[in-house]
Parts: C-alpha cells; structure tokens; sequence
C-alpha cells in the first residue's frame, strides 16, 4: 500500500505560525523541531552548569560549608539527570538528528513527523517539573541512577516527581528512536542504498536500536520502584524481602547502552566532521559500520560491570570484564580510523576541527581508564570513588559535549546562514579545552586516593587537588560566555556564508542555507559518495 | 529574527511534484511493540530472578488455582481469532459482519478483564504481602492495562467500521490491521505470562 502526498496538504503552511514563532509552536518541520531540542537542551544545559558549579565551590573545601548536606545530595542528583536526560541525549539523538537525518536519507521529513513534535514537546514540562521539584518539597536525593533502598527512604514527593518526569524522557527518547529507525530504513530516496548513507545514520540507527531495546525496561524497572515508594510494595525493599540488586541489574541493562546512546551519535557527528575539514574520504567507512553494530551487540551485554561490587558472583565478573574489554576493539578501530582521516589531509584549523580534535584526545582517555575501570580488580579498588567521576565526564564531557559544540560551529551556516566567529571559536575552544582537563585530570588522582563521589565533605588531605577542579570548573563556566556572545552576535551580523562554505558533499550542503520548508526544490539529490574528497572535480560529478 | 526565517522560501517548493511512499505506519508499530515487550521482558526477568534468589517468608500462599486464568487464556485465544474474523470480512466489503466480529471481540477482552478482577477479588493475598504478591499484581496488572487500552481501541474501530459514514473500509483497513497486531501481541504477551506466572 502505497501513501500519495499531495503537497498542499502535508505542509499545513498556512496552519503553522512564521519567523521566529514557528520554534514555539507545535511545528513538524524536522529542522524547526531540531532546533527546538538544540535550544531547550542548551538552556537545561546552562542550568545544570550551573548545579555543577555549585558542587565544584562546595567542593573548594574540605567542610560542608556552601550549602547543606541534603541540598548537596539534592543539587548533584539534579545536575546528573538534567546534564543525561535533558541536554545530552535529547541535543545529540533529537536536536542533530531530526536536523540532519532527513538530508541524509534524501527525504522532506521525519517518518512521522507528528510523533517527532510529541517526542520533543514531552521534554520542556518534564524538564521544568523536574527543576520545579527543587523548590516545592525538595528534589530528589539519591544520585541519578536513584538506587533503592536510598531512593526509597529519602524523602519521597522529590523522588516521585524524579521518576515521573525521567519516565516522560524516556517516552520522548523511545517515540524518537522508533522515528529514527523508520526514517533511516523506510524513507530513503530511491536508489540509495544503506551503504552509501553518510555514518551519522549509521550512528543514529544503531543508537535508535538501543533506545527502543534498553529504555522500555528502564521504564518498567521505575514503574515498580514507584511502588515501592507509594504503595509500599517490597520489590526493592530488602526490609520486606525485595532485592536491591535485581534494581541495579535493571537499572544498568538501560543504563549502560545509555551511555553508548550519548556517545555514539557524537561517534557519527565527528565522521562527518573530520572529513570536510581535512579534504579527505573517511577512512575504513565499512569497517566503521560494523563497529558500530559491534558496539550495539556487546554495549547490551556489558551492563554489570558498574555492579563488581554488589556481590556479583565470579561467573558474572568474568563474563562482564571480558565482554567489556571486547567493546574497546571496535572503538579503538573508530578511533584509528579517525586518525587516518586526518593523516596527510589538508587540515583545516577552524573551530569545528579543533573541537573535533579535543574529542579525539579526551575520548581516547576516558576509554583507556574505561577499559581499565571494567577490570575487577582495579574496579573493586576504586569504585564509587572520584575516579569514576573523572572517567564518565571523560567520555560524556569531554566526549559527546565537545562533539556538540563542534557541530554547532560547523552547521551554524546551514542552519542560519550566517558563518560564527572564528576569533571567538578558536578562544572557546582554548578556555574549554583547558578548563575541562584542568578540572577532570586531577580527580584521576583524588580517586586513586580514595576520595568517595557523591559526598559534600572530604578529607582535607585532598583540599588543594580539589581546589585545582574547582579552577578548571571556573573555567569551563567562563568558556561559555564567548560562545554565547559569539552566537547572540552571529545570529544577527555574522558573515554570509553561502550555501556551501565548507564545499562539503553530503546532501544537506546541497540545498540553500537555510534550507526551505521540505528541505529541497525539486527532487532530492542522489549523493552516492558522500566523502568523495580529493578528487577531480569532473570525477565527483 | 530574520536569519533563522526560511519560510521565504516555501511557496516555489515542489508544488508540482506530487510523490508517493511506501506506508510504513505498520513498521513504526512493530517497533514500539518490540519497546513494549522490552518493558515486559524486564518484569519477566525481575520475576524469574526473585524466584530463584530470593526466598518467601514462612506461610506464604504462593500456589495459584488454575481454573480461572485457564479461562482467560481461552478467551484471549478465541478473541484473536474472532479478530482475524473480523479482518476478513472486512477485507471482502462486509462491514457489518465485520463489525459484529469486532464487537464480539472486545466483549471476549471485556470477559477477560471481569475474570481476572474476579480472581484478584478471591485471592488470599494482597499487593504488599510478600515480594510474591506484589510481582503478581505488577506483571497481571500492567498486562491488564494492556487488554483495557485494547479493548477500548477495538470498541473504537467497531464503531469506525459502521456501514454509513464509518472510516474503516476495504480501502482504509489499517486502523483495524494495527489494532490486530497489538491484540496479537497482549495475548502472546499472556500465554508467556500464564506459563511463567501460573505454570512454572
């Protein structure tokens, strides 16, 4: 059965509020949506940046001297759901892919674009019912991944609207993946085939797989322990002989792909990055499509090496430390093959590039204490400690986040039409770069040391490596400031950027910037080489 | 607030291409249905997991009586099939059997859910007793859930597939094709449920 679509109809024109409006209403334009998670992700962004400064000035020493204990526990249980469920998963999956998968595949929208503007209106309420939490009765206080029995005594109202508003997310998270799934396998033009879509698709199809497999059970694993909270049901109860365990082992088979759904879009968004500013193919394209799927298989199989120390027994330790070990494999062939793209290429040091460049690096750290945190012995030693800390903000940080704005300064010019400052670029870059490992690197060795995550004091042994974090944080709060100035004065009078400044190749670049309503006039092109850098030009054609 | 504007370009855009897609509607459905059944999946594992780790106090029932969810698999079995009924019929333009199908269809389901608060009313437990009752009354009752949203969108389409001014026809069948493949999908997510809760 086939569906016609009559252009008049679909589009809804007159229907749908102009200019600046349209990002305020119910808009199923996948670009308008795109953008709509861009902003809102980035202003929960500034708000858990703001959470997180808080934890670095209370942290600058050894007493609980800035703020009590509970708001503490309260202030770093907010800061990590905000920064997971609302600015990285929904900016990495929603803002880049509603924006750039319907040009890639060659169509004028999302599958179902309906469903893509619940998927992002489920996300401003929840969010802002999450933040309102704080002021009502409290916010929840048992870290973001809410383990019972603490999530079950601490006070219950904040810990009932926590679970309410990541169940919303999650919802949102699933309707998008199902949205992505179908757009990337159904909707493509016709004569495109999978192996020819640019690597970002990959990413988002194999991050929409994990969405729709892993979410719904963390959505279950809620549902009870909101039972447990309520109605005074004993599943995660050990008092009323519930299982704390079976929670963890629940929470983590989400958890953990969770971490795999953050950072394998930035995976795609640098393959598409690296190769239009080095003038060259990506290197090794198939065998980064099957790491990708490597890394869905096995990041569904690796979930209980967060659990070494919740008395897993030794069959479980083994599986889960080898098959963890395994995932380095098909990452480390990403990795090197992001550094082949770059060998000999004519680089370009634009802010895109640098960024880029700095997620390389840190990646590439923040795997290696990965790979050494997913060995029991070494993981016994510094579980929950500040180590762990430093390894996920390695990855998440100064991973997915340095992805984000990298992307940011390199489809600026699609999305507006206006070029970014590269001055300012080039200074945020510095000020991040230099903040972040300032701020993360030492917490390395304050794990090694002993000191534990998650408590507003410490021994004062470790007061001057913790004042050096604070610093980095100082910094990476002051690096935002020349971003936003740059985008606020960029918006209005940057330079002119053309259709295509990058004389880049995949599809999106090959429609006017900003792009109109259904992305193209006319057919949409047939890009069969989308990294078909370096050659003649009578060869591209 | 202009640089963000593209609606200047809308009114030249593709006004004389008029394209066709394939429907993937019915995809989009058998990727949220493989989510839900995630969510069960997870129930299942808690389950089976607290079964074979963790022990029931002294003097807990946790015996089931088999009669009455024997029943109910009955009656989920046979509505599926009267919902196949009612498909074909619709399929060969016979709107009004089809709806008569339809209607027995969502009384099977309404069956069901009286059966299964019966049972509920009659057992010697409650929903806090021990770890037993509470995974019970979660896996039957998030099932339950499941068979009420359904027979509520059985009722709906049997009034869509009315003869004069109804929706669902030969031609429009996907309504009714959705709302098959989610019944199917309740009562196969039963029969594992009534193996591994009642059986097992």
């Amino acid at each position: 059965m086939t569906i016609s679509i009559d252009p008049q109809k679909t589009n809804n024109e007159s229907l749908q509020p102009k200019g600046w409006l349209r990002y305020f209403s119910f808009s199923l334009d996948h670009k308008v949506i795109g953008i709509q998670y861009l902003v809102c992700g980035f202003l929960f962004y500034l708000i858990g940046g703001t959470l997180a400064s808080a934890i670095r000035i209370e942290l600058a020493s050894p007493m609980s001297d800035f703020m009590p204990r509970d708001v503490y526990n309260q202030v770093l249980t907010l800061h990590g759901t905000i920064m997971i469920f609302l600015w990285i998963v929904p900016v990495v999956n929603g803002a880049f892919g509603n924006y750039l998968i319907p040009f890639y595949v060659g169509a004028r929208d999302m599958a179902f674009p309906r469903l893509n503007a619940v998927a992002f209106w489920l996300i401003p309420p929840s969010g802002l019912m999450l933040v309102a939490s704080y002021f009502v009765d409290g916010a929840a206080q048992a870290g973001w991944t809410a383990y019972p029995p603490l999530s079950i005594t601490t006070p219950q109202s904040g810990q009932i609207i926590w679970i309410l508003s990541v169940l919303l997310l999650g919802g949102s998270s699933i309707f998008g993946g199902i949205n992505f799934i179908a757009t990337i396998i159904k909707l493509r033009r016709p004569g495109l085939k999978l192996m020819q879509l640019p690597m970002y698709c990959w990413a988002m199809l194999g991050t929409s797989l994990l969405v729709v497999l892993s979410t719904p059970v963390l959505a279950g694993t809620l549902i009870l322990l909101s039972f447990d909270i309520i109605a005074n049901t004993g599943f995660f109860n050990p008092v009323l002989g519930g299982n704390v365990v079976v929670y963890q082992h629940l929470f983590w088979f989400y958890s953990h792909p969770a971490v795999y759904i953050m950072v394998l879009p930035a995976f795609g968004l640098v393959s598409e990055i690296l190769p239009v500013h080095a003038r060259k193919p990506l290197f090794g394209y198939t065998t980064m499509v099957f790491s990708i799927m490597g890394i869905v298989v096995l990041g569904l199989v690796v979930w209980a090496h967060h659990m070494f120390t919740s008395g897993t027994p030794p069959w479980m330790r083994l599986f889960f430390t080898i098959a963890t070990a395994f995932i380095a494999v098909p990452t480390g062939i990403k990795f090197f093959n992001w550094v082949a793209t770059l060998w000999g290429g004519k680089i370009s040091i634009n802010s895109a590039m640098l960024f880029s460049c700095g997620f390389i690096i840190n990646f590439v750290f923040g795997g290696i204490t990965g790979v050494a945190l997913a060995q029991v012995p070494f993981d016994i030693h510094v579980h929950d400690t500040y180590f762990v800390v430093a390894h996920f903000h390695y990855i998440v940080y100064g991973g997915t986040v340095f992805i984000i704005f990298s992307s940011i300064y390199h489809w600026f010019p699609k999305v507006t039409g206006k070029m970014l400052n590269e001055k300012l670029g080039i200074l945020h870059f510095i000020i991040t770069f230099i903040g972040f490992n300032l701020c993360f690197a030492p917490q390395h060795w304050l794990g090694l040391n002993g000191m534990p995550r998650r408590v507003a004091e410490y021994d004062p042994q470790f007061q001057f490596v913790n004042q050096i974090s604070s610093l980095g944080a100082l910094l990476m709060a002051i690096s935002t400031i020349p971003f936003l100035i740059n985008v606020f004065l960029s918006v209005r009078n940057g330079k002119d950027a053309g259709d295509n400044p990058w004389n880049a190749l995949t599809p999106e670049w090959l429609t006017s910037s900003p792009p109109p309503v259904e992305n193209w006039e006319g057919e949409a092109p047939l890009v069969e080489e989308p990294y078909g850098y370096g050659k003649e030009i009578s060869e591209q054609k | 607030m202009t640089t963000l504007d593209s609606s200047k370009e809308i009114q030249k855009n593709n006004s004389e291409v008029n394209e066709t897609h394939e429907d993937f509607r019915m995809f989009g459905l058998i990727t949220f249905l493989i989510a839900d059944g995630m969510t069960f999946a997870g129930f299942f594992a808690a389950y089976l997991t607290y079964k074979a780790v963790n022990p029931l106090p002294d003097g807990a029932i946790y015996e089931l009586e088999l009669p009455i969810p024997t029943l109910n698999t009955i009656l989920l079995l046979v509505s599926s099939a009267t919902f196949h009924k009612a498909g074909k019929a619709l399929l060969k333009d016979k709107n009004s059997d089809s709806q008569k199908w339809l209607f027995f269809t969502a009384f099977l389901g309404i069956l069901f859910l009286i059966c299964q608060l019966f049972e509920y009313f009659h057992l010697p437990f409650g929903l806090t007793d021990n770890l037993f009752a509470s995974t019970f009354y979660a896996l039957t009752g998030f099932h339950g859930l499941h068979v009420t949203l359904g027979t509520l969108m059985i009722l709906i389409i049997a009034w869509q597939s009315r003869i004069n001014g109804g929706r669902l026809t030969s031609q429009n069948m996907f309504p009714l094709e959705a709302v098959e493949l989610y019944w199917h999908f309740v009562d196969g997510i039963w029969v594992i449920l009534f193996i591994i809760l009642y059986l097992l």
